[in-house]
This record gives C-alpha cells, structure tokens and sequence, in this order.
C-alpha cells in the first residue's frame, strides 16, 4: 500500500521581544534548514492561533516538535489548542542549561553564542526527529 | 486611571513571526526596528500566540493600547488574531503589499538577511512607523 511519507513539523515559539525566543526560532531554521533537510517542515505558529485549516491538518496529521523560549509555552499551548495530545515538547532554556558556556544576548540579530546555541539545539534534536519518522513511517 | 494616560501615549506593535515564510522574517525585522528604533518610546509589543497561551492581561492587550498589525502574507494572523481575541486593531498592513505598492522585491531566504533583504525590512518599518504616528494622531 503506498503511504504518504511523514515530515516532523516544526513550531518555534514565536517570541518577537526576547532573546530565547530568537534562539527557538533559529534553531528551527538550523534543523530544518540544515540538519534534518526534506524530513521536517516549518509552519507559522500564528495560523494555529487563527485555526487555519491547512496549518491545523498538517499540525494533526504528523508528527510535531514545540521548541518554546519560555514558561508561557505558546507553541505547545497552539499545538494543543487544534487538538494535537501527542507531541514532541522543548524550550531553549534546558538547552542553555547544558551549554552553560553560551549565553546567548540579543534578539535580532542574536550574537554569536546565541546562534551556536541554536545550531546544538538542532542537532540534539535530530535524535528526536529521526526517532518520530521511525514511529510514523 | 494610570493605564488610560499610558495607553494614550502608546501604541500596540502586533507582528506576524511567519516562522515559515520570507515575509514573516522582514514582518519581525522591521516591528524590532520600530519598537527599538524608530519609534523606542512610542511602542509596545505583544508575543502573538499569547493571546492563546497567555491570561486575560494579555487578551486585554489591543483594548490597553490602539494596535497597529503587521502581516506577512495575506493569511492575515496578526490582524485576525487581534481582532479575534482581544480587539480591533486600529491599523493593519501586510508586509507583501508594502513591498509591491514600493516595487521591492521579496527576499527568498528565511534568514541571514543582507543589505538587499535589509531595503524591504526598511520599507515596512517606515510604513509601520507612519502608521504608529497616524494612530497617535501625528499622521
């Protein structure tokens, strides 16, 4: 039976006034960008908050990772506001905690230790991105 | 009391992040310049989705403060979200139609912007920066 091949979709918290949020955005341009290429995809978080219908069905019928920048947790909170129970959550912070050594300053641009973090962050991630491909696929 | 000689004073920045689009980049880019910038006392802004994960201060945020949405397709989520959740915004741009009515090419890349994507980031932070002075009454 031929079945569509998944794409973990992508949603970095959407923070426009906060250094993290900068970093939760980058690293979601790293992973889908660089580390995990054609296997991940990144949508607006803002259409979840309109109930987009596109945005909605892609959220609910694949696999999902929430990379928030703060306690507010937007992302996750958008996520499960169209439904979605199961799915991959992480903020910036518990990133920062194991790269004490890169503080990340700045929002746009982020500086240098902002940007290095966000690129760790998205190879940490690949783990996470490879194991929901081999769970849906 | 308080809150009404504030909200007088300031205007509500509420920007698209497109997270998946081009536009959604220069959407952020020029809303930072204007809140850091070109309008640094003037503005206030407000994280999108917090009309949906946050509490009712944050719902509360375009009836504190006139907003101005900025868009960067024609999905509309800034202005729709706004009015939708916490009130009319008073003004609503699109970063797409600013770009077309200056005959500015929209930039092809999510990030890394240069000096050529830096021109359409500029137009939308004038025009969002008009419209800020429009709603306080200078325009």
């Amino acid at each position: 039976m031929d079945k569509k091949q998944k794409k973990v979709v992508v949603l970095p918290c959407s923070g426009i006034g906060k250094t993290f949020g900068s970093v939760a955005r980058e690293t979601a341009h790293e992973l889908v960008e660089s580390v995990r290429p054609g296997v991940t995809v990144l949508t607006c978080l803002p259409l979840l908050v309109i109930n987009d219908p596109d945005a909605r069905q892609l959220v609910t019928e694949n696999p999902v990772i929430t990379i928030d920048g703060c306690p507010k947790d937007c992302a996750k909170k958008s996520v499960e506001s169209v439904g979605k129970k199961d799915f991959h959550t992480c903020r910036v912070v518990t990133f920062y905690s194991a790269h004490k050594d890169l503080k990340p300053e700045g929002v746009a641009p982020l500086n240098d230790a902002g940007l290095k973090l966000a690129k760790i962050s998205a190879e940490e991630l690949a783990a996470t991105v490879d194991d929901l491909l081999k769970e849906e696929n | 009391m308080e809150l009404n000689v504030l909200s007088n004073r300031k205007v509500g920045i509420v920007s698209c992040s497109g997270e998946g689009i081009p536009e959604g980049t220069v959407c952020r880019l020029a809303c930072r310049k204007v809140l850091g910038e070109l309008k640094a006392h003037k503005t206030v802004t407000i994280c999108l989705p917090l009309f949906i994960a946050g509490g009712e201060e944050e719902r509360t945020f375009a009836k504190t403060f006139p907003t101005v949405t900025v868009d960067g397709c024609e999905k509309l989520c800034a202005a729709k979200a706004t009015e939708m959740l916490s009130g009319k915004p008073a003004k609503s741009l699109v970063v797409s139609e600013i770009l077309k009515k200056r005959g500015i090419a929209v930039p092809g890349k999510l990030r890394n912007f240069g000096d050529e994507e830096e021109t359409a980031v500029n137009a939308v932070a004038e025009e969002t920066a008009k419209a800020v002075d429009e709603v306080l009454g200078k325009g």
